[in-house]
């Protein structure tokens, strides 16, 4: 019983990378802009926010760091996509090469350089309860911060005036032109938020997950958060469950293997990208679902006076 | 006016880009061992040309694992021949194509002989080798050869026997856990010779074992090390690059190894000793050899006693008579007397693989496609 305790523990703490950066990249997309260099700007605030860490032992200095680099990135991201209108789907892939490369190259001098563990906050009283306390209660704050601010978010979104905008850039960047709001530094803004948040992504990977630096440190994580993304069709909660799901499937499949349990490794890790296909079929069999799910204007770009 | 802007910054950006693809080049790095200076050069009597040595690193030198102990080597044979050669190394070289290129690439530069260090470059480097039969090409943990394609390997198992002792004793819960990459054969004989040294001194020890399917990737190593624990284990090894292993087993108070080179350093209460393999010695005949012309062709396994391998930097909590066990496995090691896989050796499933007394031989250790008895589970599908 202890060991599900455990595994729903670092379930929690695994998916937290995840669910940070699908948060992230969930408001670019709200905003209509495609970015597809996730794993770039998650490299690059890993980087950051090993170097700070290290350079200052406060973590919090660490994730300040991994989001500035983050939303440096994301912001020539979104000069590039925004007012050169270049292909988003094209300039998101050079980021990510790039931001692989620089993060690569400007962290040679931490290769094989490590933190000591962060350890984790037990919520006083919550924490001690019998299975739910070892579950739930006893994570480093940034998973608790990120429940939050997928709080936040659903708030921000669906509950408040600027995010009413926000989304309607996202859906009709002409509509909302015509009513006069300035489409593209709203989704320049909505860029560099999500690119901040990717970048603390990272950062928390290489500060408290890893806690290394080591070239490629994320593995991938950024694509997941793309296809995670999709597969919650946009909406903040289920891209924390679907975080956690993605997250869970790989400590499952250590769980199963450590019971002898025979599950093919190379079906689980196909697993969140199979099911982000699944989900993509089953919405765009119905025009009405697209239309209720995916913004509009995604990946599409706005020319003002067009 | 906005497209006219546009195509200016257009312009402005392609030349940028030039200029830095132009200054960038390729990936490179040249290591030129220290030279006199030019002047004293050419006023000196002609020196032999340097023999130019190259290395194909699948990571960079800076993992503190696999790919550094070979850039110890080098460094060491940089260290021994001085300006008698010049060394270059390509890291970060995928298997398959890529390498292909890379080799080629060395090959016609000059290299009079390169050395691939991983077991994914065995095709490329078979190719190449045949497009260029003065070069001296080496691949280390392969199989396949040619008149001018070597092969060598370390005997990782060793340490790994020698850590299974330590394990055994500094168990309390009787589980021991191995974060495995692949399951290949290598993989397999380093696992059954730490469940097999264990049980030496402990005979109720069994082993879990976890795949991650990559030779290096530190998150998904520590959730593999933290299932483990979570499963029992208080003693772990692995079989991938990082100190992610160790790490993890520090944060939860349990005990690790380090593996490929001395990770003392990362884990002050978890490292209870590091198997290493040192590749120096290996590096340095060969170079020798190709600098004399005595160069053959071979296939190379050393181990203990070659001074290949090694069982390093046992904890002071490692009590004297485990540490006494080690050092008397160690000289026998060296002495050629003992063999680590030595019968009777019975797989998890009660088939017998190796008779009572009997010394496997390199075919027997090539062709481990099993678990010995105590090792729980089953070998997933290789790759």
């Amino acid at each position: 019983m202890n060991e599900i305790a455990l595994l729903i523990a670092a379930t929690l703490a695994s998916g937290t990378t995840l669910a940070m950066a699908g948060l992230g990249l969930l408001l670019n997309e709200k905003a209509g802009v495609l970015n597809l260099g996730a794993e770039g700007m998650m490299l690059v605030g890993a980087l950051a926010g090993f170097g700070a860490a290290y350079a200052s032992g406060n973590d919090w200095v660490a994730f300040a760091a991994g989001a500035a680099a983050g939303a440096v990135m994301a912001m020539v991201f979104g000069v590039l996509v925004i007012w050169l209108n270049t292909n988003q789907y094209a300039t998101g892939l050079a980021l990510t090469l790039f931001g692989g490369g620089l993060s690569a190259f400007v962290g040679v001098n931490f290769a094989g350089k490590t933190l000591s563990d962060r350890g984790s906050v037990g919520i006083p009283g919550l924490a001690d309860l019998p299975f739910f306390g070892p579950a739930l209660f006893r994570q480093h704050p940034m998973t608790y911060i990120t429940i939050a601010l997928m709080f936040a978010l659903g708030w921000f979104l669906y509950r408040s005036r600027s995010g009413l905008v926000l989304r309607g850039v996202g859906e009709s960047p002409e509509s909302a032109h015509a009513l006069g709001y300035r489409v593209r530094w709203i989704r320049l803004g909505a860029v560099m938020a999500g690119g901040a948040l990717c970048g603390i992504a990272g950062a928390y990977l290489s500060v408290v997950r890893a806690p290394l630096w080591v070239e490629g440190v994320t593995a991938g994580s950024g694509w997941i958060a793309l296809a995670l993304t999709t597969f919650a069709t946009w909406r903040p909660a289920r891209v924390l469950l679907g975080a956690y799901l993605f997250g869970g499937v790989t400590m499952l499949q250590f769980y199963l293997q450590g019971e002898g349990v025979e599950i093919a490794s190379q079906l689980l890790a196909m697993l969140p990208y199979l099911s982000t296909i699944v989900v993509l079929a089953l919405i765009s069999r119905n025009p009405t679902w697209i239309r209720i799910n995916m913004p509009a204007s995604l990946g599409r770009p706005f020319h003002p006076g067009s | 006016m906005f497209v006219e802007r546009k195509r200016a910054l257009m312009k402005a950006a392609a030349l940028s880009a030039l200029a830095i693809a132009a200054l960038a080049g390729c990936s490179k790095k040249e290591e030129a061992a220290p030279a006199p200076a030019p002047a004293a050069s050419a006023a000196a009597a002609p020196k032999p040309e340097p023999v130019k040595v190259a290395f194909v690193y699948i990571w960079t030198a800076g993992d503190a694992g696999w790919t550094f102990a070979h850039d110890l080597g080098r460094k060491e044979v940089e260290a021994e021949f001085g300006d008698k050669v010049k060394t270059t190394i390509v890291e970060k070289v995928p298997e398959g194509a890529d390498a292909e290129r890379v080799i080629r690439d060395l090959a016609t530069q000059g290299n009079k002989i390169i050395f691939a260090t991983s077991f994914g470059y065995m095709e490329p480097m078979l190719k190449v080798a045949a497009e260029f039969p003065d070069v001296k090409f080496e691949h280390a943990t392969g199989y396949k050869t040619s008149t001018n394609m070597g092969i060598y390997d370390s005997k990782f198992y060793e340490p790994a026997y020698m850590a299974g002792i330590v394990a055994g004793k500094m168990t309390k819960t009787n589980t021991l856990g191995f974060v495995g990459s692949f399951p290949i054969p290598e993989v397999l004989r380093n696992i059954n010779a730490f469940t097999l040294g264990a049980q030496s001194v402990n005979p109720k020890v069994k082993t879990k074992v976890v795949w991650v399917s990559t030779w290096s990737d530190p998150p998904k190593e520590g959730d593999a090390a933290q299932s483990l624990i979570n499963g029992g284990a208080d003693v772990l090894l692995q079989n991938t690059d990082s100190t992610a292993v160790l790490q993890t087993a520090e944060k939860n108070g349990k005990y690790a190894f380090g593996w490929d080179s001395d990770m003392s350093a990362f884990a002050a209460k978890a490292h209870l000793g590091s198997a290493v393999a040192n590749w120096g010695g290996y590096y340095k005949q060969a170079v020798k050899s190709v600098i004399d012309g005595t160069w053959k062709m071979d296939r190379t396994v050393w181990g203990v006693k070659e001074g290949m391998n090694d069982f390093i930097k046992p904890a002071d909590v490692v009590p004297a008579d485990i540490k006494a066990k080690v050092d008397e496995v160690k000289a026998g090691l060296k002495a050629g007397t003992f063999e680590v896989f030595t019968g009777p050796i019975v797989d998890n499933t009660g088939k017998e693989r190796l008779a009572k007394d009997t010394k496997a031989d390199q075919e027997w250790k090539d062709k481990v496609d099993f678990f010995v008895k105590g090792v729980e589970g089953k070998i997933p599908a290789a790759k």
